[in-house]
């Protein structure tokens, strides 16, 4: 009676090999699963926040280190995402975008009493980054802005640029931890030329 | 009136308590200020009032939560917290420990989940007392201070649900495409003047903070579990509230726990 | 339920520490609900702790005390102390709570 254990052994050894192949798409089927049942429904909580679109997913599964190929896709994408302000005037108000920099208000959901509408949303930028070095609190998630112009200059291309990469920021840096503020419909077009006034003009406290 | 000695120290102690209503005080050295004195810890009170509870007969079917199987057998508290989430063949999933009082509410009890569910955490903006979930949890956990984090692994379902955690620390989703990486993920980081741990790797971020939970936050005036934490952090994220107890929140947890497997649990908990 | 969790030890040289907590909301009277009204203002006025009925700390306190207060300070004492703490709030509530120093 060897015969049958030995081939049920070869059994449970080609049923290894198997499992470890499907163990990724098991794994995330059971994510998928988890996220369908893991918060709470109804029309204040906004479920559609939920859905991944194909950037963050590419994200998530490379763990924010995608390939060169996924990069330049994912960078790809996201430029032609980027709408520019009214008469495509990047370069806003400084003080208006010190207020944007600094305040955090805005999109909660749920419990938490949702936005109120005559109350402009922030971008909360000192969360991850310094900028005015007056303003002690903040963060180092991001690298520091103070002093932005003295390296980068501030000429018109250093002006797009600074649009673009807080409009969409993954239209530089694929998969980049900075939200994609404009694209996300968090700032408006015109919020976000302040914010890079805030960050260019030589009379910013950034640029003190 | 016997005269009163050392002044001083009755003053520190008044001091101590203004430094609590006191905004953002570093929190390692509040931690080290506070675990100087154990005893300080408002915790401690609800510690009590879950025991209270925990061991009233309660619910439609008048009985106490001693005839629950927290891992360990019936009606065993001490130790549990150290080995949980766990599997539970009677559910057939893995279980922290807020879904697994859940279960013993709802069918030991007689609660209804709902019901339960409907009111979690104490809203701290009200100045609310401590729900009784937050009670009974934190009097619980705290029948494991000083044990070492211990969460088992043996079984696949366990070894499972901490792969779906760790898939999920890196999912990134939500208005600001956050995951728990974008501010857990890297050594050293803050927000604002908040510390973040790094939870993308095991030891000792991981440790400090899982050891140290369930916590009384100062800045709440209230005791606060795993639940609730991954509730607010979520909520930072900008995504909808956490289901209690649910797999998503229990997955978390246990990623986070496995983490931090071989800390210290310091109960309960005193922070910012 | 008891709202006041007390401690005492007899330490060397004749003292005795005494530590307590307190459950109590201590409202300042300057919090506005979430409908926008004053919370009226609800905390503790007065502690009196007494060893053998001897008073051995008294304490006036206001609303800046932060919830759920904790204190803790020594006096000169032994083992076998009657100690009692008993607080006083400003709507006349009152509990304390009695041990026996070991
Ligand atoms: C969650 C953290 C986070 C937040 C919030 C955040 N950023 Fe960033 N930001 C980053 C990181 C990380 C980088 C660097 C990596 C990269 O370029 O994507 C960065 C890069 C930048 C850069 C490019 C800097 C350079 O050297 O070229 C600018 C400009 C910038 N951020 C502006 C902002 C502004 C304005 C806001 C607020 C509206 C903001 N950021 C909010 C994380 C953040
Ligand atoms: C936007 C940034 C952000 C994101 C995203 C975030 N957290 Fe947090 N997390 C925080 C902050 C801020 C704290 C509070 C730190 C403090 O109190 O010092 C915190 C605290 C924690 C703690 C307690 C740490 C301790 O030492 O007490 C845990 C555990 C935790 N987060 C888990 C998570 C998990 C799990 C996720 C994903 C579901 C997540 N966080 C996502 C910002 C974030």
């Amino acid at each position: 009676m060897k015969k049958p254990i030995l081939a049920s052994l070869a059994l449970i050894i080609l049923a290894g090999g198997a499992w470890a192949a499907d163990d990724d798409k098991a794994i995330q089927a059971l994510v998928d699963q988890y996220i369908s049942t893991g918060y709470q429904q109804g029309e204040k909580q906004h479920s559609e926040r939920l859905k991944q679109d194909e950037t963050l997913k590419t994200c998530s599964e490379t763990r924010n280190k995608p390939s060169d190929d996924q990069a330049k896709t994912i960078m790809e994408r996201e430029k032609a995402t980027i709408k520019y302000p009214e008469g495509n005037k990047m370069l806003g108000n400084w003080e208006k975008g010190k207020e944007v920099f600094n305040t955090g208000f805005g999109m909660r959901v749920g419990v938490i009493a949702p936005d109120k509408a005559d109350k402009p949303r922030g971008g909360n930028c000192y969360a991850c980054h310094t900028a005015d070095p007056k303003e002690v609190a903040a963060g180092n998630i991001g690298n520091s802005l103070t002093g932005y112009i003295k390296v980068r200059g501030n000429s018109e291309e250093v002006v797009k640029y600074t649009y673009e990469k807080i409009f969409n920021s993954q239209s530089y840096v694929a998969c980049s931890n900075m939200p994609r503020f404009g694209h996300n419909g968090v700032l408006s077009p015109e919020q976000i030329a302040d914010l890079v006034a805030f960050l260019v003009d030589p009379a910013s406290p950034v640029n003190k | 009136m016997k005269k009163l000695l050392l002044p001083g120290l009755l003053m520190s102690s008044l001091a101590l308590t203004a430094v609590y209503a006191a905004e953002e005080p570093n929190a390692d050295a509040y931690r080290e200020m506070t675990y100087g004195d154990r005893d300080a810890n408002p915790a401690l009170l609800v510690v009590d009032r879950g025991e209270e509870l925990f061991k009233e007969k309660r619910g439609p079917k008048n009985v106490s939560m001693e005839e629950c199987d927290f891992g360990l057998g019936k009606g065993v508290v001490k130790g549990v917290y150290a080995e949980l989430p766990r599997y539970f063949q009677d559910t057939d999933r893995v279980q922290d420990l807020e879904s697994r009082m859940i279960t013993c509410m709802t069918t030991i009890q007689g609660f209804d989940e709902a019901e339960l569910k409907k009111k979690t955490y104490a809203n701290e903006k009200s100045n609310e007392d401590n729900t009784d979930l937050e009670a009974i949890a934190v009097y619980i956990a705290s029948q494991s201070d000083g044990m070492k984090i211990n969460p088992p692994t043996a079984h696949p379902k366990e070894q499972e649900i901490i792969k779906v955690g760790e898939a999920l620390f890196y999912h990134r989703t939500g208005p600001l495409d956050f995951s728990c990486a974008s501010c857990h993920g890297a050594d050293k980081k803050r927000i604002r003047l908040q510390n973040l741990g790094n939870f993308s790797k095991a030891g000792h971020d991981a440790q400090k903070a899982i050891g140290g939970w369930p916590t009384y936050r100062v800045s709440h005036a209230a005791v606060r579990t795993m639940q609730h934490r991954i509730w607010d952090c979520e909520g930072q994220m900008r995504l909808p509230d956490t289901e209690y107890g649910a797999p998503l929140s229990v997955a978390l947890i246990a990623y986070l726990t496995a983490q931090a497997k071989d800390g210290a649990y310091v109960l309960p908990g005193m922070s910012r | 339920m008891a709202s006041v969790k007390l401690k005492a030890k007899a330490l060397e040289g004749g003292l005795v520490e005494v530590k307590a907590l307190m459950t109590h909301p201590m409202e300042t009277g300057l919090r506005k609900d979430s409908a926008g009204e004053l919370v009226p203002a609800h905390y503790i006025t007065e502690v009196v702790v007494t060893a053998n009925d001897k008073e051995v700390l008294k304490t006036n306190w206001g609303g800046s005390v932060s919830k759920n207060p904790y204190l803790a300070f020594n006096y000169k004492g032994a083992v076998g102390d009657k100690v009692k703490l008993t607080w006083k709030d400003n709507k006349d509530a009152t509990d304390s709570a009695e041990l026996t120093v070991e």
